[in-house]
């Protein structure tokens, strides 16, 4: 670790910090349906979008009715993708003329997009044609992030409203979320990729004749504009296979930089909104706090790990002075790509700039721990907000037991209800990412798709579930997920990863919105101070990690242990 | 959850139409007239030929050239067609055995231990457009011999080639491969 290592990686928080309460404020007003200043443009769009979808938009749902047009948007959005993957071939922009994408790896991937995990089975530039990527899988960066965006929106109601029976309007949360939010801050961004060096292009390719005179087919495509969404999104599906370790996603440090700025600041920002909608922007800052702690813990430790290296290679005659490089971009070094590792982890991101399969055993250990950890460090945009808030419900309640006080959240009673619905949601994960990984390790046809044998191999399998049922879309890419059995089991545990965690999650918004806000008493255990902030801390560590604590024991903390005695499988 | 199948249709398919369609097209217009050069790949040519991309790496075994690093691109290295890193976790053999093959390699060619890290790994994309300043003053004496030149000359070129950290702390040192073999080359004419 460096002193410029830690600058580079100071500046690029505070840039986020700053940006947070701008942000936050501006898409408070935006969920609130003020005024703002997009509005003159944006609201006669909006208003032909209702009119053409048959869309009341004065008539707001109860919590199954939004959860219901959550699932038809996202049934919608899986068939439209999956129909695009099939038939790309009687498509137009496909110059590099691809055919069809198989029937399992289509399955896979409209699942990893509808879900937000874009998850990479596939290989951009050899499978995907310009129109799928453009106008199927961007397409869903944009929907999938809004429809997060639109649940947490509908959580936060439920602290804002009392005796209420509805929560919003799915259709008029997820199209402002899309026009006010994600398409105007795409531009800027997409715009700022151009200037970059990004690619933005129709043409498929360019034949070049290298100075040793062999030919290179270059790759190219609407890069830039997929790009920005990728990253403002929280998706993390790259245009190549490569993802942000591919020069033309992110030729350069600036670059770097406008990458891990534009996936963390939304989500950041949600947080802050958090606060501003529900009257206590304390409370913001006390989540934000929380999670920067963690988060911030979590760069420092896989910064460590990989600046110490691979001692098996430093007795090849290796300088170990660069630390651990397989993997890794020049341009990038140590410390931009473990913070881009932590923070695409802490978030839904699962865009990587550098290939996690190579890390080493503690290094590769933290973004498995911080998936596992539900991915709230803000977590992916709207879906980090709704899952901090079931880790705040939990704390409240915990509290409520240490100290034999009434469990409240902002004003709202929590009971055995919402602790029913919050304690299913948080099993969700262990349910998609233990069974399936268990069973892979046994099933021969699942562990010969595994790159690196010994530890490294279960770490690879564990990975893999973790997350797809996480919904990050990172990979320890040595495994050959590419396989009917993995792209359906995956595809399976994005599905429950998703759905099955956003259900409760949507009912406890429901029962919580129908109860009377009650003003806090001298009774009430206060949310907003750095007591709660700890507590919260121990309450992700432990019910977000720790049930995952022995596999990883089988997995990374092994493998550290056998690197650092020079054993190799 | 049938009345909600018609604005979910009609919801994507519009927003497919503004974000899948009128988004990217409005931005590759953008691009074609605020940075053409960039936006079609950052392409360079040499006597009227395309002989490669300022950001991809491209291969390079001659002697007489800088190589950049090893590629995990299969079949070919440096194939952007194939982009990718060996994703080979820290304790493969495969790795171990890879690792020590190059640094055979390079021993031969007269250099002496400890050699940069980046000279025999593989990076995440397999197509690194860069090495370090290390890497690439390591290569100096191979390459002046080669072309018989002047060890000083050659070691002013990479000199010249650092790019340096933006403000002097964001981003890393490095030399694009790329570029100083062309400057190689235009040294000799």
């Amino acid at each position: 670790m460096t002193l410029i290592g830690w600058l580079q990686i100071g500046f690029l928080l505070a840039l986020v910090l700053a940006a947070i309460k701008p942000l936050g404020l501006y898409m408070a007003k935006v969920f609130s349906g003020e005024k703002t200043f997009l509005t003159p443009v944006l609201k006669p769009l909006e208003i032909g979008i209702y009119r053409l979808s048959g869309i009341d938009r004065d008539r707001e749902q109860g919590w199954l009715g939004y959860t219901l047009a959550m699932l038809a948007f996202s049934v919608a959005g899986f068939v439209v993708l999956y129909a695009i993957m099939r038939l790309q071939a009687y498509l137009p922009v496909n110059p590099q003329g691809f055919a069809a994408v198989p029937s399992d790896l289509a399955f896979n991937t409209a699942s990893s997009f509808v879900t937000n995990t874009n998850w990479q089975n596939y290989s951009g530039e050899a499978v995907m044609s310009n129109f799928t990527q453009m106008a199927g899988l961007a397409v869903q960066n944009f929907l999938s992030a809004a429809t997060g965006m639109a649940l947490a929106i509908a959580v936060t109601r439920a602290f804002v409203r009392s005796k209420a029976e509805t929560v919003g309007n799915f259709w008029v949360d997820t199209t402002r979320a899309t026009l006010y939010v994600l398409l105007p801050l795409a531009i800027i961004v997409a715009i700022a990729f151009i200037f970059l060096g990004l690619p933005q292009t129709m043409d498929g390719s360019v034949t070049a004749t290298t100075l040793e005179g062999a030919k290179q087919v270059i790759t190219l495509g609407p890069v830039a504009s997929q790009e920005a969404i990728k990253q403002l999104g929280t998706n993390g599906g790259g245009f190549f296979n490569a993802n942000a370790a591919h020069p033309f996603e992110n030729p350069n440090a600036i670059a770097n930089y406008l990458n891990i700025f534009a996936m963390l600041s939304i989500s950041a920002a949600m947080v802050y909104m958090f606060g501003q909608m529900t009257g206590n922007r304390k409370q913001g800052w006390v989540l934000i706090s929380a999670i920067a702690v963690l988060l911030i813990a979590g760069i420092g430790i896989t910064y460590w790990a990989e600046t110490a290296g691979n001692p098996i290679l430093t007795s090849l005659g290796l300088d170990p002075s660069m630390g651990n490089m397989e993997g890794k971009e020049v341009r990038f070094g140590q410390a931009m790509s473990t913070l881009y590792t932590a923070v695409t982890t802490g978030l839904s991101d699962g865009g990587v700039n550098s290939m996690i399969g190579s890390y080493t055993g503690l290094g590769g250990l933290v973004p498995m721990f911080l998936i596992h950890l539900g991915e709230v460090l803000p977590g992916g945009v709207g879906s980090g907000l709704y899952g901090l808030v079931v880790f705040a419900v939990l704390s409240v309640f915990v509290a409520g037991l240490m100290v034999g006080r009434t469990p409240e959240f902002l004003g709202k009673k929590i009971e055995s209800r919402e602790m029913k619905f919050a304690m299913l949601a948080v099993l969700i994960l262990p349910l998609a990412i233990l069974d399936f990984s268990a069973v892979s390790a046994m099933l021969p046809t699942a562990v010969a798709a595994i790159g690196t044998p010994g530890p490294h191999g279960l770490s690879e399998i564990l990975y893999a579930y973790t997350s797809a049922a996480g919904n990050n879309g990172s990979a320890m890419a040595g495994l050959s997920g590419n396989t009917v059995w993995y792209n359906t089991t995956l595809g399976i545990s994005m599905l429950i990863g998703r759905f099955g965690y956003v259900v409760p999650v949507m009912a406890i918004a429901g029962s919580l919105a129908a109860k009377q806000k009650i003003p806090s008493s001298k009774g009430t255990f206060p949310t907003d101070t750095p007591l709660f902030a700890g507590l919260l801390i121990g309450i992700i560590l432990i019910l977000g990690g720790l049930q995952f604590f022995p596999s990883l024991a089988l997995g990374p903390i092994v493998e550290h242990f056998a690197m650092m005695s020079g054993q190799t499988f | 959850m049938l009345k909600h199948l018609r604005p979910a249709f009609s919801l994507v398919i519009l927003m497919t139409l503004i974000t899948g369609v009128a988004y990217p097209f409005a931005m590759t217009g953008v691009a074609k007239v605020a940075a053409p050069a960039k936006a079609d790949g950052s392409l360079i040519a040499r006597d009227g030929q395309i002989v490669g991309s300022a950001l991809i790496g491209q291969n390079f075994a001659s002697d007489r050239y800088f190589w950049p690093r090893p590629s995990a691109t299969s079949p070919n290295p440096y194939d952007p067609t194939a982009s990718g890193g060996s994703n080979l976790g820290p304790t493969a053999a495969k790795l171990k055995d890879r690792v020590a093959g190059d640094v055979d390699k390079l021993k031969k060619t007269g250099v002496a231990t400890p050699i940069p890290a980046d000279a025999v790994t593989a990076s995440g994309s397999g197509l690194d457009p860069d090495i370090t300043p290390q890497n690439a003053l390591m290569q100096v004496g191979r390459v002046a011999q080669a072309r018989g030149l002047d060890v000083g000359k050659v070691a002013d070129l990479v000199n010249a080639h650092i790019e340096k950290r933006l403000l002097g702390f964001i981003g890393e040192p490095h030399v694009n491969v790329l570029s100083l073999n062309m400057a190689l080359d235009a040294l000799k004419s």
